[in-house]
């Protein structure tokens, strides 16, 4: 176990972390705001990365597909909120959840229609290939660290969005009285369906982001949604600053229990009995801690202090 | 009416199948029996999502833990190791099911019962995952790949190899789940547990202790769903964790919903058009889960109250 393993560890944490928080702030935005719960939303996340995958190999550049895709998921997010978000609004949630968990078979099967069967492959441009050696002669792959680096300013640019506009300040206001706001004269309906647009596009920048590692496949959406879950669960739903953390502390525990707690296990037991135990603890690791947040505080680490 | 409806569509469980395994083709047999072990997982879940009110996303786990208590045995048996529980006693294998599922169930019941609403929904499918990532990560069960149950479990005066044995152990048992379920919602217990659905506050004011009805009932619904699972790891002799998959839990409530949930008979008549309309949309083409997804939408937009409803012409209790 030496250093650099573990600052590159870390480093692929805070990575998981941004991408997790990108998925899980649309999903928290949705909720705190239109009281509506989204299984759907991580079929978002893998629309995102195949629009992107087709886009990548029509325009010729990852950078330029990402660009063109954004706004064509903005649009399938806007479609899922008029045609199946839209009348649940009034019902409650155990209609939302099946809805959604039907929503997610129909585009998964639409995905299934229009890029077949098998994962896809989205290559990088030559410069995002390399690698970058970090002061301390650590080597990273360059696109991981744009992966952080889109990640942070996304998380920037909401929280601006979110804390210094107009826009911002209408959601804020939605999320705590949405009838008051609609008395105002505001439109809380184009309000939502931008709401729910924008969460969209998180998703999907996510999506697009993960694809050249991992590649566009079908049920890409279905493993992290539940991770998305856990981290707004810990987080408190609806709080985006609480999203924030426990997507860095779930993507940084994920990962670091996946890669040293065999090491640590050795400290205290023997060797044969660290190795067999340690994949399994480390897969429920994630689970453990939320319930163990969740006996302390049921509502979450930073709970909205509205609603 | 109702009551009318539930003989019917029992005494047609009991009957239709036999006589199409007989006469037409065995195949329906296998439906059949998938269609009561599912039926028993749903009737289990209707217990707390429709009588009380606790929108559960997990219920897969259970079925999951329960064939795998039965798989597990079944391996050590054959391969060694683990003496302590290498056995294919049906019996043993049945109350590991049980026992396993309700102290799952408790374990993870006293964390998100906690909880309200949708922190509910999720933490529940939360815990599901949990429990599929463990068998994912075990490594000498098979893992990903899953684990064949060579042999079945074994039990006095039935075969279990015998497709119509296994098949009326599933539709009994069904029947005894329903039965379970009915003595329970109409008990004290079950009084409140309705009670608490419908309005938290005023049972508390009344003095209930309703986290531990609630808990009581989880774990009832929970063990009962486990031994559904034993029964589904013998009737499919291959188990994975793909059969714990939060989507099989979407399934299953879907089922009780669709059928018209906090009915007696509505998670069967639901788990009876789940599988129908499965076979019927699967073998017509392989892109079957758009019409079916568009049809769930559907069912939740426009018709409320379920099957249960359509056909007495009353919705569900709500």
């Amino acid at each position: 176990m030496d250093l650099s393993l573990i600052v590159i560890q870390a480093l692929n944490g805070v990575q998981l972390g941004l991408l997790l928080f990108l998925v899980a702030s649309g999903l928290t935005l949705v909720f705190g705001i239109l009281d509506f719960v989204n299984l759907a939303h991580a079929a978002l996340y893998m629309v995102g990365a195949f629009v992107c995958a087709s886009f990548t190999f029509f325009l010729g550049n990852f950078i330029w597909a990402v660009l063109a895709a954004l706004p064509v998921v903005a649009f399938v997010g806007y479609l899922v909120e008029r045609f199946v978000a839209r009348p649940l609004y009034t019902r409650d949630h155990l209609d939302h959840v099946l809805a959604t968990f039907g929503l997610i078979l129909v585009i998964d099967t639409l995905v299934h229609m229009i890029w077949g069967p098998a994962g896809i492959a989205v290559p990088l441009p030559d410069w995002l290939r390399g690698q970058i050696t970090l002061p301390g002669g650590i080597v990273v792959p360059s696109f991981r660290l744009l992966i952080i680096g889109a990640g942070l300013a996304a998380a920037g640019g909401l929280f601006w969005l979110v804390n210094h506009t107009r826009l911002g300040m209408l959601i804020r206001a939605g999320a705590s009285n949405r009838t008051m706001v609609s008395a105002l004269g505001i439109d809380i309906q184009m309000l939502f369906s931008l709401v729910f647009a924008l969460g969209a596009t998180l998703a999907g920048l996510a999506g697009m982001l993960i694809a050249p590692i991992t590649e566009a496949s079908m049920g890409m959406g279905n493993s992290i949604i539940i991770t998305a879950f856990v981290v707004i669960i810990v987080g408190g739903i609806g709080s985006m600053k609480g999203a924030f953390i426990a997507a860095l502390l779930i993507g940084l525990i994920d990962t670091l229990g996946r890669s040293f707690l065999d090491d640590l296990f050795k400290i205290v037991m023997s060797p044969a009995a660290a190795e067999t135990s340690a994949p399994a603890v480390s897969a429920m690791l994630i689970y453990i801690i939320m319930a163990l947040v969740l006996a302390l505080r049921p509502q979450g680490l930073f709970p909205p202090k509205v609603r | 009416m109702r009551a009318g409806l539930t003989v019917l569509v029992m005494v047609a469980l009991a009957v239709v199948p036999p006589l199409l395994y007989w006469y037409a083709n065995p195949f329906y047999l296998d439906l059949a029996s998938r269609l009561v072990i599912l039926g028993i997982a749903a009737v289990s879940l209707n217990l707390i999502l429709g009588y009380g009110g606790l929108v559960s996303f997990g219920h897969a786990a259970f079925l999951g833990l329960g064939a795998y208590a039965v798989g597990i045995p079944a391996h050590h048996w054959l391969y060694g190791g683990m003496d302590a529980i290498a056995t294919t006693n049906g019996w043993v294998q049945i109350a590991l099911a049980v026992g396993v599922s309700g102290l799952f169930a408790f374990l993870t019941g006293l964390v998100c019962l906690r909880t309200r609403g949708v922190y509910f929904i999720m933490i529940t499918m939360a815990f599901a995952q949990m429990i599929y990532y463990l068998i994912v990560s075990i490594e000498e069960y098979g893992g990903d790949d899953g684990l064949v149950i060579d042999t079945r479990s074994e039990l006095p005066f039935i075969n279990l190899d015998d497709p119509l044995q296994l098949y009326f152990l599933g539709y009994v048992s069904l029947l005894v789940a329903m039965l379970l379920v009915r003595m329970i919602v109409h008990s004290r217990f079950g009084m409140v547990l309705q009670g608490a659905k419908g309005n938290e506050e005023r049972m508390i004011s009344l003095g209930y202790n309703i986290y531990a009805y609630r808990l009581v009932a989880y774990v009832i619904s929970g063990a009962m769903a486990g031994y559904a699972g034993a029964l589904l790891g013998n009737f499919t002799t291959f188990i994975s964790p793909e059969m714990m998959d939060w989507s099989r839990s979407g399934e299953l409530m879907f089922m009780v919903i669709l059928g018209g949930f906090a009915t007696n008979v509505g998670p069967v008549l639901g788990a009876v058009a789940f599988i129908v309309l499965e076979e019927v949309l699967s073998s017509w083409t392989i892109y079957w889960h758009l019409p079916f997804g568009l049809m769930l939408i559907g069912v939740v937009l426009f018709a409320r109250g379920g099957l249960v409803g359509l056909f007495t012409g009353r919705g569900g209790k709500k």
